[in-house]
């Protein structure tokens, strides 16, 4: 228990070197759900195209910002 | 016929079905290059002798620097290679680049100000690599920003692939700062022509081991995202019918 705590406490920088680790953790975890995200909607706005007008449906839509 | 590659790579469907046939299997090797990373990185590799435990942010840091110039660099490219050839798989590959190049390039901020607290004595240093790392992501934040303004896709893919190509001069800018000025950063010492990494192995693998984790990471969320792209750029292939329905 006291080698955990002692390993955790990082030689004394446990309050800059974990919160660096949980950010980036945060920020890939993040780009993942915000991808498949992305994919889902583009997914479902391409069946309803598809469902709503045969082979051709112009509808405008936001391109490049999907999030 | 050494060229059909090429040609393939500028066909939406083909594109689009190869991008989901490698997503996994660059989403699993990053997974495995990124666990043995973080386990090396912050359980095997030894402490440092000057900066104790408090170095172990090189292995979030450097690589997410890295990552934030490399992301540049191919949005950069793909932008390049749409304006040259006309390529609208291009325009797709960059526009997919804008968000994840300002999460590593934010993230490279954090993890250095994070890092420079306790080392350097200052979270933030106007020194000349935080400076233009600071530029770098306004231009991603810029980039987002131009393509969310321009309603019409085609106008925003060209403004958008010449401003990400001017733009480019700033990551040699970045990463030659630390030998250009004086800085608190210190010179390269992995990416060095003609020497070796100036770094013990067992913290040079770990380093390397995230570094190319997150290149894989990429790869899967680039991937991913041109996906989405294509299928919303293509407004009435009959591809989509088959892709979507399969």
């Amino acid at each position: 228990m006291n080698g955990l705590i002692e390993y955790l406490d990082m030689g004394g920088y446990a309050r800059y070197v974990w919160p660096a680790y949980v950010i980036v953790i945060a920020a890939i975890a993040s780009n993942i759900l915000m991808a498949r995200r992305a994919l889902r909607r583009a997914r479902e706005a391409a069946l309803r195209r598809v469902a709503a007008k045969g082979t051709s449906a112009e509808v405008p839509s936001q391109v490049g910002n999907a999030q | 016929m050494a060229w059909t590659w090429f040609h393939k790579l500028g066909s939406p469907p083909y594109v689009y079905k190869l991008a989901a046939t490698l997503t996994p299997w660059f989403a699993w090797i990053a997974a495995a290059l990124m666990a043995y990373g973080l386990i090396g990185g912050l359980v095997i590799s030894p402490a440092d002798y000057q900066q104790g435990e408090g170095y172990r942010i090189l292995y979030v840091h450097a690589p997410t620097a890295w990552m934030s110039l490399q992301v540049y660099v191919v949005m950069a490219v793909a932008s390049a290679v749409a304006l040259i050839w006309r390529i609208k798989v291009a325009h797709a590959v960059a526009a997919a680049c804008g968000t994840m190049g300002a999460t590593f390039t934010a993230c490279a901020l954090a993890t250095g100000s994070l890092w420079g607290g306790p080392m350097w004595g200052t979270y933030w240093e106007w020194d000349p690599r935080i400076i233009f790392e600071l530029v770098l992501l306004v231009q991603f934040l810029g980039y987002m920003g131009l393509r969310a303004a321009v309603d019409d896709t085609q106008r925003a893919d060209r403004i958008c692939a010449v401003l990400a190509v001017v733009g480019v001069i700033n990551v040699p800018i970045i990463h030659y700062s630390v030998e250009w000025w004086n800085s608190l950063h210190q010179t390269a010492s992995v990416m060095k022509l003609g020497s070796k990494p100036t770094m013990p192995l067992s913290m040079l693998m770990p380093l390397l081991s995230m570094f190319f984790g997150y290149v894989f990471l990429f790869g899967a969320l680039l991937l991913t995202r041109l996906r989405a792209e294509l299928l919303s750029r293509e407004r009435s292939a009959s591809w989509i019918r088959d892709v979507v329905r399969a």
